[in-house]
């Protein structure tokens, strides 16, 4: 059974909403829409990037470790702009992930994988699990704000 | 994404032109590693690369360390500034060869 969209899961002016399969073959419609989504913010190109490369990573870490690269689930994306900030929240319906298992990696030292999580810290301003929405698995809010000099 | 390569010598130029992401970075991985278990020194060519992931920066950095346990040079030239960005949050800029051009990188050839 497909479940339920979840109620809006953000404040403020909605940006974009969508549901998507959590399948690496949807990462770059998602960068697109997420992309499409900030047209017309005050923020500048590097902004607009990193805002669009940690929703890509989190997405990324849904589809390779939520589901386990089952593609058998979706991600609900939801973009809001509120005061200086956007607000992107992520639900998915995998298992629940416990974020104190999150393991960030120390970016000296030099190896392949897991960048993701490294990656989606340096360009937020807070990246945080919070209980889902009834049906949900796991809830990750990302807020970014924009710089005084207008990202 | 859109892979080329093109012999320079000892050299191998690999293009890279596209996004390098979850779903295009395994043939990354699959080509630089392959260059490199026929003894080729791979150049890689970001300036078309539009952007790259976590998993993109991953073939490069798993590459680059095959290079060294086999005594093989692995240099980046002329790197888009969207490649850049995600090598220098990811602290690597500091880690990889750069070369402007790929006439620097494969002096010698």
């Amino acid at each position: 059974m497909i479940p339920p969209v979840p109620p809006r899961t953000t404040s403020g002016h909605l940006l974009w909403r969508g549901r998507v399969a959590a399948r690496a073959a949807n990462l770059a419609d998602i960068r697109r829409a997420v992309a499409g989504a900030l047209e017309g913010l005050p923020a500048g190109p590097d902004w607009r990037h990193d805002l669009v490369l940690a929703v890509d990573e989190a997405c990324q870490n849904i589809v390779r470790h939520a589901y386990g690269g089952k593609e058998t689930g979706d991600i609900v994306i939801e973009m809001a702009w509120k005061d200086d900030t956007v607000i992107v929240t992520l639900v998915d319906f995998a298992d629940p992930v416990d974020p104190h298992c999150l393991v960030i990696r120390d970016p000296a030292e030099v190896r392949p994988g897991g960048l993701g999580l490294h990656l989606i810290r340096e360009v937020t301003d807070r990246a945080e699990f919070l209980s889902p929405p009834a049906g949900a698995g796991n809830l990750l809010r990302l807020i970014k704000r924009f710089d005084r000099e207008g990202g | 994404m859109e892979l080329s390569v093109n012999d320079h010598g000892n050299f191998a130029v690999v293009h890279l032109k596209g996004d390098v992401d979850l779903q295009t970075s395994p043939q990354v991985r699959k080509g630089l590693l392959g260059l490199l278990e026929d003894g080729r020194r791979p150049v890689v060519d970001l300036s078309a690369v539009t952007y790259i992931d976590s998993s993109g920066i991953a073939s490069l950095v798993e590459a680059y360390q095959t290079a060294r346990k086999k005594g093989l040079s692995f240099s980046l030239v002329q790197v888009s500034p969207a490649a850049m960005r995600v090598l220098q949050l990811a602290r690597l800029d500091k880690v990889f060869t750069f070369h402007d051009t790929v006439e620097a990188a494969t002096v010698g050839a």
